[in-house]
């Protein structure tokens, strides 16, 4: 399928790290993105909002090709990575995830391995932690996370017995070990409590000094808080992208209006 | 326990001769041992696959055959084994046949029981893992596997128990021996057929024998399943 309303507006753009061209996607016969055309930019953070089944998730799950390991799941498009269109034949999925990092909606640390071990598990499952001291990766890595001071007595203890804020920055702990270029966060504060959820938000505007990242969420103060350019999505399409100072006070889109001030979603 | 009386640590050792089941109990051993050797990384393997990479026409087909053999009355595997391999390919009774009969009963349980512990290892375990760039193989070994390992361990117990008390199976594969092991290749003892032969006998001594022989068997499952879960009863702790 190709797109029909695209205006050839879309061009690679080098100040973006990623950037998303007429991307569309589909579970089985139902279609789930539709032409959405995002750039995301370096060391910032974009949030991308719209109500439950807008095609968020979809769309940033089609960042690092996670979205094609859902059975019937397809796409077109091209998403680009510092220029480089992932999607291309020759590119490896498994070394697109390594560069582009994920975080969960629920805290998933893995039940069998320890604190340290779930830091740790990034680099043995790649089998990239030749020449690295692990002791090293995984205390940043925890200090990185805003997590160390709270577990550094417990590393051996089940990565599942920590609370469940705590179990969501051990992920990101976990995605940042492997030191991606750009972190993806899927509704990462939707489980947790509000002082759980602020640590989170805290950390999401440290995380942009030395990473990218782009965070879906439903709550649009946590958006209006944490990033510099807003993305808002309605059943499956882009209806308006800016700065989130733009979106939040002067939205273009009557849509994006009415979602921003309640009025639906 | 009407068997109880009967042990003593000459009915373990001496055969049959000097009134032991030590014949039947090596055999037992023996048949257990290598049909495990086989079956289990055959099952698990097969298990695995169904429920990681099943996704497809093969293993839908896989998954039925394994099913139906899994519902399989023995003594059609028996006579199954008894007309290709007693018969056709080797020509005799012996050990070997025995094995393999019992690993056809053996393999589908353990795949069946692999699949499903796999199965509800919850999607989030796998994403995390392929999200931090590991490829599928390493997912499934590394994480996957852990996760499901008391699954599997229970599965794979349950089969071992199974093969070790079929009886139909053996009377037509293995045959029986009153001596102690003479080779793969050569008909050998074995409890549960020591329990069938003896309580058929008219002499109380036998019968008694035999009520002895079914309480070691009873025995050696039980202690089996103790000693797998002792050994892996802290890795398996959360």
């Amino acid at each position: 399928m190709t797109s029909t309303n695209n205006d050839q507006t879309t061009t690679v753009d080098p100040e973006m790290k990623m950037q998303s061209i007429d991307l569309n996607a589909w579970f089985g016969q139902k279609k789930a993105l539709r032409n959405v055309n995002i750039g995301i930019k370096t060391n910032s953070v974009t949030a991308i909002i719209g109500p439950s089944g807008c095609g968020k998730s979809t769309f940033i799950r089609c960042l690092n090709r996670m979205h094609e390991l859902t059975p019937n799941a397809k796409m077109t498009g091209q998403v680009l990575l510092d220029g480089q269109n992932i999607y291309d034949k020759q590119v490896d999925p498994v070394q697109v995830r390594r560069r582009v990092g994920m975080v969960f909606q629920k805290p998933n640390p893995f039940p069998t391995m320890s604190i340290y071990d779930n830091v740790a598990a990034g680099l043995r499952l790649t089998g990239t932690k030749k020449g690295k001291n692990l002791d090293e990766v995984v205390k940043q890595s925890l200090e990185r996370a805003t997590l160390w001071e709270e577990v550094k007595d417990d590393l051996k203890k089940p990565g599942t017995s920590i609370s469940g804020g705590q179990q969501q920055r051990l992920c990101i702990a976990r995605a940042i070990a492997l030191q991606p270029e750009v972190i993806l966060m899927d509704e990462p504060c939707s489980a947790l409590d509000p002082i759980a959820a602020a640590k989170i938000e805290r950390l999401v505007v440290e995380l942009k000094r030395d990473y990218t990242v782009a965070i879906v969420t439903h709550n649009m103060q946590q958006a209006s808080r944490v990033s510099n350019f807003t993305a808002f999505m309605y059943l499956g399409s882009l209806i308006e992208f800016g700065s989130t100072t733009d979106i939040f006070e002067s939205p273009k889109n009557p849509l994006t209006e009415k979602y921003i001030t309640g009025e639906f979603g | 326990m009407r068997g109880a009386p009967e042990l003593s640590l000459g009915f373990l050792v001496n055969n049959n001769s000097a009134g032991g089941i030590g014949p039947a109990i090596q055999g037992t051993l023996i048949l257990i041992g290598f049909t495990s050797l086989f079956g289990i990384p055959i099952g698990i393997l097969s298990g695995i696959y169904l429920a990681e990479f099943g996704n497809n026409k093969y293993a839908t087909a896989m998954r039925s055959i394994n099913d139906v053999l899994t519902e399989f009355p023995s003594i059609v595997v028996g006579i199954t084994a008894y007309g290709v391999i007693v018969i056709a390919i080797i020509g005799h009774y012996s050990a070997i046949a025995g094995s393999i009969a019992l690993s056809f009963i053996l393999i589908p349980i353990v795949a069946r029981t692999t699949e499903e512990s796999l199965k509800l290892v919850p999607n989030s375990v796998r994403e995390a893992s392929l999200a931090l760039g590991a490829h599928k193989w390493r997912t499934t070994l590394s994480v996957v596997l852990p996760t499901a390992k008391a699954g599997l361990l229970t599965g794979t117990l349950l089969a071992v128990a199974r093969i070790a008390g079929e009886t139909a199976p053996l009377i037509m594969t293995i045959l029986g021996n009153r001596y102690f092991f003479q080779g793969l290749n050569q008909p050998m003892a074995a409890l549960p057929l020591e329990i069938w032969r003896d309580s058929l006998q008219p002499q109380a001594s036998l019968v008694a024998q035999g009520w002895g022989a079914a309480l070691i068997l009873i025995l050696m499952v039980l202690s089996l399943n103790i000693i797998v879960r002792l050994a892996t009863r802290g890795r398996l702790k959360r």
